[in-house]
């Protein structure tokens, strides 16, 4: 909420005329949100500093937007103190005029190099504080950070996500509040408008002559847009670049990034082959289910729906269905799958929701189950439950499992001792202990089960992920024993 | 001389006759109108004409839909088609069969003049004499099939004008409705020939046995009743004695007993079919051999009169030898008789040899108490509101009674092994324990739109949606759905208070409970901490018998959306063990009789389950607000030397800072580094539950007495909740309160929570709230923002509704209310269950987060 620009451009005063606003004098204007004020703290021939301080309303903001699922809806929020696209919206109203490049009386001064320092409080920028160097040096900047602790009464909270920034440079004015018009949005990373067509001819307007060349356009275009992806595409695209590989950092929610978090952890360790550990896990699925001439599949646990979408122009099968406890991910299942343009001869794909501490009439209809990357999401006193619901209950002529092995885990160097491949895990077993489970399991309810490597195998530790594929021993065969 | 006609209350009428015979007159003098299913005005319904032959296919599919779906529901349905022809009767055999409702078939044989001249009579009906020739004759060819061998119950043929008109029909009851008994009941299970132990069973329950000239007389002096559940004979010692006694009980009506598989295959032996002598049936059949040839022929009867199932006590009690199912009680067909002596099978055998059975018990959902026997167990194990009580007493196990209503077991031990088991009752043990059925619960007990009838408020909607979301809580991050018998609801705040400076006061809480005719309330002290329910048992094995949870865990902690509050179990384990030590040393296993508790508590500080939220929303809020107002408030300062205008900015943003600084100072307030199990405070205020007591209607002096108490043995851990008990008539009481609430927030505390003094209280329109929050004015601003109390702030915020807030706590306050009673009464999982995953599913309709 607080901006200040110092020049020590002789006469320093002269920065009024730019800005439109004198030097002597409050200026007040009302915006949506609150409002906005301009003073000069210090105002001499040798320097002058000129302060956007905005003075958003803090009640009038959550009221606003009452009723919808607008993210700033929260009873407590940083919204009113921090420099956001609400301090964006300041600068474009308040100094208008020299972003529009005129000066009623001091033209000249317009596009003249002046020296100038802005100073920006409360920077909110969640990712690392270098992101700020290598958002403002290529353009020229002198850059200074100041950081914050969350609370000096718990030091051991650590460090806010704010910052005060410094940047110094010889430029012209309206080329500083250029960039802080289009930077400090991405910083935030969070807008308060919604984003419609003309946000990409702003963004391409404003960045019109630096934007091109910065080594970070990727990723000011996909944080100016706040992570919608269709838009970045099409302002990436109209920066006439070679299609920029579109890197996947952040992705809507955050299961998401948690899963792209594990594959590029356990993608580290792939050998030049480069075939992707969970493509290995799929193979290695289909292959098991072609060997049982599985017709009908069950994925327990499909979350987005990869494993589906690997299989659905399989031959071999005529439904493909998949379930999972959240909504969320069966709606990206269901978008990325698209089950009703399924061709004819494909598998017929379902998709609904259940939970596997459930008994499920549903589970009974298919002749396989899959359980891939599943187990380990479950609270360990609970996997009781699942069994019964899986192997008693549902009962399917083969149930497949996958896990991660932990042996494998002191290869990954990113992995301290003890901690597991992703947030959610709420165990990981040893290549030993998942054989005595499912050992057990096959024993209790009348299955065989073998085990195989999934991954390339290190000597000592095995292979990065484990299967086990339980089968139901002909009944007719046990009926003539 | 006038004919009646006897048919089954539940049955499927199917009039058969030829067009114009009488049917539909018929029909509608004997049945309700709803009853009657005319294939005419199904005809009717989708082609707008009664005569349109064409549709007769698409008017078919009407009437067996509606039939079907009354069937199911248990209605007597009547067929009014022409039916002459056997295919057309064999479908609707068929249908009843299907919904295990007897199919009844009444002819009326008219002579085929009769039914032409009223044909003619009706301008629709204007067809030839052929067609009803046609019907006619078709009709008497078909009349020998139609009464031996298509599978009707009864088969009644009304010949002539005169019979169709004067006969009279009388609805009987299934011979299995013995809903008018009410008992109380004593109900045995499995004899085999165990005549002994049955005798020392009996008078153990209180009964007078005595021997008359070779005539038993059993009989209770409080009027009890006996019913047994079948295979009285075979294998034991003395199965003619177990014959005479029961039959004799019968005859006398002091008994009841449904037939046994044992019984039935005994039967067929003495009607000299052939049968596969094995299973003890030759200890049976020698046993008789020593007998008259009158008392084998008497046996014989006896046996066969025994029927498949009861129902007793309007539908509470049904009786079944191996076990009912839900949709079958009440109802009749050789499918369920075979159900009730065999059970289910799934077509797969074991490795003794056996046939697997079906467990039938785990999906059972009905109200209906199920009592059976058949499969001996070493113990039996309620199974959703279904128990075996079959122990095994001829395999040298015990002879088991269950009382009822009392649900009480009472069990004599066999004399000896009278015959050895197929395989041991110890691997039925071990089997019965790993298959305990107590933790598998079904997705339709808990998805979908449900209404849900509790005690205190009748049909609470859960929406699909809420559900929806529920599950994935629950099944993701939930406790084993044993430990969560309960979930706490919301709590509504206090009215708008329009004093100045305040959103809420004690006042306004005064003025509710008072306008809701209440005299006393209890003010408690509202800790900052999280919501945390305790359940502690004595000891592991308690956790296992009570909750059935056999991990070796003596209890839990979790929180208001049922997640485990500790990630360490350690931590959990070392927690449980000092609040039941606690619980020891207060000595309250002894005061309360009980082996474990429920309680409900606030556990501090907040920063132990909240601290992601400190980091990423609180401390960072506060970051922001101080840097940014401090820095505004030293340039305005400074502009001030020279900038006149900025004077009045300058002053409101030292105040904005002011109020920041404040905000930092509450949140604050409810934070410190908890590194082990003394850094933590639990502040319990209810003490919810307890062996076969519901303490939600015991008032809140009761509660807080005792949980001094549990404070006073272990202060390091337990905090006390300071209360105050006001007499809403006294003003001096009530200002008194405001007064204490006053000091504890200026202090701050987050505020206090007012009851009405008996706990669950009801106003002039029913259940009221069982609290209302009143939260001080600083605390608030960790709700409302760092600077709501800025006057122009307040007012703004002023104009909120807490209409959708208070129907909601009372909805989850009855919910959770129901799922303690649910486990305190010992009822199956899935109704305790329903109800906690009710509660969670309601917390996710959208409510102003702040109230």
């Amino acid at each position: 909420m607080l901006l200040t620009i110092t020049t020590t451009h002789n006469p320093a005063t002269d920065i009024g005329y730019l800005l439109h606003k004198s030097p002597d004098k409050l200026h007040t204007k009302k915006l949506p949100f609150g409002q906005a004020h301009v003073f000069y703290p210090e105002a001499t021939e040798e320097k002058c500093t000129a302060a956007l301080m905005l003075d958003v309303d803090p009640i009038g903001l959550v009221r606003k937007n009452r009723g919808t699922a607008f993210p700033l809806d929260q009873y407590v929020n940083d919204r009113p103190y921090v420099a956001s696209s609400f301090m964006s919206v300041a600068i474009n109203r308040v100094f208008g005029t020299l972003l529009s490049g005129t000066s009623k009386h001091r033209q000249e001064l317009v596009d003249q190099d002046i020296p100038l320092e802005a100073k920006i409080y409360a920077l909110p920028c969640r990712a690392n504080e270098s992101f700020l160097k290598d958002l403002f040096e290529p353009l020229g900047y002198d850059v200074e950070t100041e950081s914050y602790a969350l609370d000096r009464e718990f030091p051991e909270w650590g460090d806010s996500p704010y910052f005060t920034l410094t940047l110094k440079k010889s430029c012209p004015l309206r080329e500083l509040l250029i960039h802080l018009y289009v930077l400090i949005p991405v910083l935030d990373n969070k807008k308060h408008y919604f984003i419609g067509d003309d946000e990409v001819e702003k963004l391409l307007q404003y960045g019109e002559g630096w934007l091109k060349g910065h080594p970070q356009k990727e990723k000011i275009a996909h944080r100016y847009f706040r992570n919608l992806r269709s838009f970045s595409r099409i302002a990436l695209d109209r920066l006439k670049d070679d299609n920029p590989a579109i890197d996947n950092e952040e992705e809507s929610s955050g299961q998401v990034k948690a899963d792209s978090q594990e594959e590029v952890l356990e993608d580290s360790i792939q050998t030049e082959k480069r075939i992707s550990l969970h493509k290995q896990r799929h193979k290695a699925v289909i292959h098991a289910l072609k060997e049982h001439n599985i017709a009908t599949l069950l994925d327990l646990g499909c979350g987005e729906g990869k494993l589906l979408h690997f299989l659905r122009n399989e031959k071999s099968l005529s439904k493909i269905a998949g379930c999972d406890a959240s909504i969320r991910s069966l709606e990206i299942a269901f978008d990325r799958l698209k089950p009703d343009e399924q061709r004819r001869g494909d598998p017929v794909i379902e998709l609904f929701q259940s939970a596997l501490t459930y008994r499920d009439k549903r589970f009974r209809d298919y002749e396989a189950a899959t359980l891939v990357e599943v187990i380990e999401h479950i609270d360990e006193p609970r996997l009781g439950a699942l069994e019964r619901v899986v192997f008693e209950a549902a009962n399917p002529r083969v149930v497949i499992v996958t896990t991660p092995n932990s042996e494998y885990n002191a290869l990954f160097e990113t992995l301290s001792a003890g901690q597991f491949r992703h947030a959610d895990h709420r165990f990981e077993w040893t290549r030993a202990e998942f054989t005595e489970w499912a050992n057990r399991v096959a024993d209790n309810h009348g299955y065989e089960v073998s085990f195989h490597p999934i991954g390339d195998a290190d000597k000592k530790y095995g292979a990065p992920s484990q299967m086990a594929v339980f089968v139901k021993p002909d009944i007719e065969e046990k009926k003539a024993v | 001389m006038e004919r009646t006609i006897k048919i089954p209350e539940l049955s499927l009428v199917v009039l058969v006759g030829a067009s114009g015979s009488g049917k539909s007159s018929f029909a509608r003098k004997h049945f309700k109108d709803t009853e009657i299913l005319s294939s005419d005005y199904c005809r009717a319904l989708v082609s707008d004409s009664e005569n349109n032959q064409a549709c007769t296919k698409e008017a078919f599919g009407v009437l067996n839909y509606i039939a079907s779906t009354r069937l199911r529901l248990g209605k007597l349905t009547v067929i009014d088609a022409t039916s002459v022809k056997p295919e057309d009767r064999k479908r609707l055999v068929k249908l009843a069969r299907d919904h295990y409702v007897l199919p009844v078939a009444i002819v009326l044989d008219m002579p085929w003049q009769v039914c032409h001249d009223r044909n003619n009579e009706r301008p629709d009906r204007q067809f030839g004499k052929h067609v009803v020739m046609n019907h006619t004759s078709a009709l008497r060819r078909g009349l020998h099939s139609l009464r031996k061998s298509e599978g009707f119950t009864n088969t009644h043929i009304l010949k002539g004008v005169e019979e169709v008109d004067t006969v009279k029909i009388e609805r009987q009851t299934l011979w299995s409705d013995k809903k008018h008994e009410h008992g109380p009941f004593d109900i045995i299970g499995d004899i085999h020939g165990c005549f002994d132990e049955t005798q020392i069973l009996l008078e153990k329950l209180g009964y007078k046995v005595s021997k008359i000239d070779n005539r038993y007389s059993v009989k209770h002096p409080s009027g009890r009743k006996i019913i047994f559940v079948g295979d009285l004979v075979d294998r034991g010692p003395k199965t003619p004695d177990v014959i005479r006694l029961v039959k004799h009980a019968i005859e006398d009506e002091q008994a009841f007993c449904v037939v046994g598989n044992h019984d039935d295959k005994l039967k067929r032996a003495l009607m000299g079919k052939k049968v596969k002598i094995a299973h003890g049936l030759q200890e049976s059949l020698d046993q008789l051999e020593q007998e008259c040839e009158s008392f084998r022929e008497e046996t014989k009867q006896f046996l066969g009169s025994l029927i498949s199932h009861y129902v007793f006590d309007d539908g509470g009690l049904a009786i079944a030898h191996a076990g009912i199912k839900e949709e079958f009680i009440g109802r009749g067909a050789p499918s369920i008789k075979q159900f009730c002596m065999y059970g289910e099978t799934t077509g797969e055998i074991d490795e003794f040899g056996l046939p697997v059975r079906y467990p039938w018990a785990e999906d059972y959902r009905g109200d209906t108490v199920i009592v059976y026997g058949h499969t001996p167990i070493p113990e039996p194990e309620w199974v959703n509101n279904t128990i075996n009580i079959d122990t095994g007493c001829v395999f040298g196990g015990q002879l088991t009674a269950l009382r009822y209503p009392e649900k009480e077991l009472v069990s004599v031990p066999a004399k000896k092994v009278y015959a050895d088991p197929i395989k041991p009752l110890e691997t039925k043990a071990l089997r019965s324990s790993e298959r305990s059925t107590y933790d598998l619960l079904d997705l339709s007990d808990v998805t979908g739109k449900r209404i849900l009838n509790t005690t205190l408020r009748k049909s609470i909607t859960v929406h699909e949606e809420n559900s929806a979301a529920a599950l994935e809580i629950m099944s993701r991050f939930a406790v084993d759905p044993r430990w969560l018998v309960y979930l706490s609801p919301t709590m509504s705040p206090t009215e708008t208070s329009l004093k100045e400076g305040h959103l809420e006061h004690p006042d306004e809480a005064f003025k509710y409970f008072k306008s809701q005719g209440i005299k006393q309330v209890i003010c408690e002290e509202k800790h900052m901490g999280s919501r945390a329910i305790v359940v502690a048992c004595k000891d592991a094995k308690t956790a296992a018998k009570r909750f059935h949870v056999t991990d070796g865990l003596a209890g839990v902690c979790y929180t208001r959306t049922g997640r485990s509050f500790f990630n360490d179990p350690k931590l959990e384990k070392q927690f449980i063990a000092r609040v039941c030590k606690a619980v020891t040393n207060a000595d309250l296993w002894k005061k309360l009789d009980t082996d474990w508790l429920v309680l409900d508590c606030e556990l501090m500080p907040w920063s132990a389950k909240a601290q992601s939220l400190l980091e990423q929303q609180y401390a960072p809020v506060a970051v922001a607000a101080e840097t940014s107002l401090s820095e505004a408030s030293k340039l305005l300062a400074k502009a001030s030397k020279r900038v006149s205008d900025v004077d009045a900015l300058k002053d409101d943003f030292k105040g904005r800072l002011k109020l920041a600084q404040k905000y930092r100072t509450v949140y604050q307030h409810y934070c410190w580094p908890v590194k082990n199990i003394k850094d933590y405070a639990l502040a319990p205020f209810h003490i919810l539950a307890h062996e076969k007591n519901l303490n939600m209607d015991k008032d809140h002096k009761w509660h807080m007495d005792l949980i001094e108490q549990l404070c006073d043995v272990d202060p390091e851990l337990f905090q006390k909740t300071k209360y105050k008990i006001v007499g809403l008539d006294d003003d001096t009481a009530c200002a008194k309160a405001s007064e204490w609430w006053e000091k504890m927030t200026a202090k701050g505390g987050e505020g206090m929570v007012v009851k009405p003094m008996e706990f669950t209280a009801y106003g002039k329109k029913g259940l009221i709230q069982p609290g209302i929050k009143c939260r001080g004015p600083e605390y608030l601003r960790i709700i409302y923002g760092p600077e709501y109390t800025r006057p122009e702030n307040l007012d703004r915020l002023r104009s909120r509704g807490l209409g959708k807030k208070r129907s909601l706590a009372l909805r989850e306050y009855a919910l959770g209310y129901e799922a303690l009673k649910h486990f305190v009464e010992g009822n199956p999982l899935h109704k305790v269950h329903e109800c906690v995953f009710g509660v969670l599913a309601l917390e996710s309709e959208p409510v102003d987060p702040r109230l």
